[in-house]
């Protein structure tokens, strides 16, 4: 039998095509099938070309071979509105539900930072946070395992290109989620978060500012090798990832300078916010997998 | 230029622009007594928030001495005729704070998106305009695209519920020759009921006149400040504007005097530094780069050793946004590891 889990993704655009070039490469999960809910959608021409079972009449025309085919972890780059109806659906099928969208109705999960504890507990539904969120609330993590920090703020600058209609009609979801994540996941007392989109032609690559106050003077070598150590564990799953300038330190004030390069794969290098999503989506599910793998939890049964 | 019988509506910028020229460190007896100066001199509109606007507070942008809230706890219940509004910039505040100023009493809100980026303010102007608030859409940094492009976008914020549109000045680049193209076409091609406004920098030394270009393309609403005090060589000098104005006889309400002497007797006192055209103000007006980046880059200049004009022409090179402060520090840190 493959140790592959067997994934559904849910939602044809950019992300879930970028999802599914990544998933082909990977050794732990398997796409099976690409759900839309446009029949004339390019997304879901582009999975049928790339062998993947289609469907366009969304989650609900799918549930029937859920068990069949052995589906164990869905992705769902839809919208917040809808994700609740579609975790649901599937949770109550035994599908892991990878959340790409702010709904955030379960824990949020960041790989390198809290992904063991979500595996360990096999949380049923685990929120990726946004695409801020999964590039800085690292390195705030990084800076809270030394000492506490009173107050973690991250400036996400995105380009113009890569910022789809669902984050612009509610903006306000994304500094609101990635604030949560700053303070859950990264540690952080209290946490801040702003996005700003530039619209420069050729587009920018995605940069993420943190700064952090730590509660008590800074452990200025402390910081620096947790910082550099973190940076290494994000670039196991997106290699673009990289510490341009910093830490810096002022008074308590820490700050870090970061660019996310993409793979490239779908999405264009600069998109690094969208790629970091997918990365960080990907990387969860295979670590399911392998936690399936080698018996540490166990799935839910099926017959 | 004939601008006889006009009227315009005056919108001052000191307390909440002035905020980044004073790291946003005004105190509360100052604002209430600016405002109270303006109010008592006829100053229609007086906008108070943190530099940024609602929300700004952050290590990114600075912590101000007050939270907005206090700010307009402090000023909105002095008022006897102006109206005060608050300025939210969607990405930095939210739906939340929009909230809470209108609580406060604010009855104006300038919701403030990138010239391009106006469908990031859908959430924020159609709220405020359900709570029925005068709602201006505020396009920053109108001088990096073309005027059609401003009208698209413009659009889609009447589309939203804006009942005015600015074209926004923010790096003090602009001619009057652009300023009337981009206040002209607005005028031209939206609804008459939407007003139209014009706010600018003087980094150039063009704010008196752009402003008049803009009243003679169809503007009714100007903003400026006491003094000048403002991001970069500051605003429209308010004044100035209004001593102009009155020689042809365009009709404001403000009483020349008394807003002369809130300029001198209050706001001059309080600045940090002359706000005026200087070789780092006058690049950001030139290399059209964010009024607000100037103090950044001054301290960047000093912390380390690269010259302000120089990381501010960089940042112009580099297409750099509103909101970028962070990409200064970022930048010269970069450009002092290429100097060793």
């Amino acid at each position: 039998m493959s140790k592959k889990l067997k994934a559904l993704i849910i939602g044809p655009g950019n992300i879930g095509t970028d999802l599914l070039m990544k998933m082909q490469r990977s050794e732990w999960i398997e796409p099976v099938w690409m759900v839309g809910i446009d029949p004339t959608s390019e997304g879901l021409k582009r999975a049928e070309a790339m062998g993947i079972k289609t469907c366009a009449t969304g989650v609900d025309g799918v549930l029937e071979h859920i068990i069949k085919d052995d589906i164990r972890v869905a992705f769902d780059a839809t919208s917040a509105y809808v994700h609740a109806e579609n975790s649901r659906k599937l949770n109550e099928l035994g599908v892991i539900m990878i959340d790409l969208t702010p709904a955030a109705i379960g824990p949020f999960c960041v790989p390198p930072v809290n992904l063991v504890e979500q595996t360990k507990n096999l949380a049923m539904n685990v929120n990726m946070v946004t695409c801020g969120g999964q590039a800085t609330i690292p390195m705030v993590a990084a800076i809270s395992r030394v000492q506490p920090v009173e107050y973690g703020e991250i400036v996400a600058t995105v380009s113009s290109r890569s910022v789809g209609p669902g984050t612009r009609v509610n903006i306000d979801e994304f500094t609101r989620t990635t604030a949560s994540g700053v303070e859950q996941v990264g540690g952080a007392k209290k946490g801040k978060a702003i996005i700003v989109i530039n619209p420069a032609e050729p587009p920018l690559m995605m940069r993420d500012t943190v700064h952090c106050l730590t509660e008590t003077t800074p452990d200025q070598a402390k910081i620096t090798e947790s910082i550099h150590a973190m940076v290494k564990e994000v670039q196991r799953y997106v290699p673009g990832y990289q510490l341009v300038n910093g830490p810096v330190f002022d008074g308590n004030r820490v700050s870090c300078f970061m660019q996310v390069e993409g793979l490239g794969d779908f999405l264009p290098k600069y998109a690094g916010n969208l790629d970091i999503m997918t990365a960080a989506a990907l990387r969860t599910a295979e670590m399911f997998a392998e936690e399936a793998a080698n018996q540490s939890i166990t799935l839910p049964a099926r017959g | 230029m004939n601008l006889q019988g006009k009227q315009v509506t005056l919108h001052d910028m000191s307390l909440r622009d002035g905020m980044h020229a004073k790291r946003h460190q005004i105190s509360l007896e100052e604002m209430v007594n600016i405002a109270t100066g303006l109010d008592q001199a006829g100053m229609p509109m007086i906008e108070v928030t943190h530099g940024d606007g609602l929300g700004g507070a952050s290590v990114n942008y600075g912590f101000p001495a007050h939270s907005d809230e206090e700010y307009l706890k402090a000023v909105v219940p002095q008022m006897k005729q102006a109206k005060i509004s608050a300025l939210l910039l969607p990405g930095i505040g939210t739906v939340d704070h929009l909230n809470m100023a209108k609580d406060c009493g604010v009855t104006s809100i300038r919701v403030a998106t990138h010239c391009t980026e106006a469908d990031v303010s859908q959430q924020h102007i159609t709220q405020a305009a359900k709570m029925g608030m005068d709602t201006v859409g505020f396009l920053m940094m109108a001088h990096m695209v073309s005027p059609e492009k401003i009208l698209e976008q413009a659009k889609l914020m009447v589309d939203y519920g804006a009942n005015c549109i600015y074209a926004t000045d923010s790096a003090g680049y602009m001619l009057p020759d652009d300023v009337t193209a981009r206040i002209g076409l607005l005028r031209k091609e939206l609804p008459k009921n939407i007003e139209i406004g014009f706010h600018g920098h003087h980094n150039l030394g063009m704010g008196i006149a752009n402003s008049l270009a803009a009243i003679e393309a169809g503007a009714s609403r100007i903003d400026g400040s006491v003094a000048g005090l403002g991001a970069g060589a500051g605003n429209t000098p308010l004044e100035v504007f209004c001593a102009v104005l009155d020689r042809m006889g365009v009709e404001t309400g403000v009483d020349l005097f008394k807003i002369m002497d809130v300029a001198e007797d209050l706001v001059v006192p309080m600045m940090d530094h002359p706000v005026r055209v200087d070789r780092n103000s006058l690049t950001l007006g030139y290399a059209g780069v964010y009024s607000s980046f100037l103090l950044f880059a001054k301290r960047a200049e000093e912390k380390y050793g690269i010259s302000a004009r120089d990381l501010l022409v960089e940042l112009g090179r580099r297409g750099t946004v509103g909101g970028q402060e962070d990409m200064i520090e970022d930048l010269a840190l970069t450009m002092a590891k290429e100097k060793a």
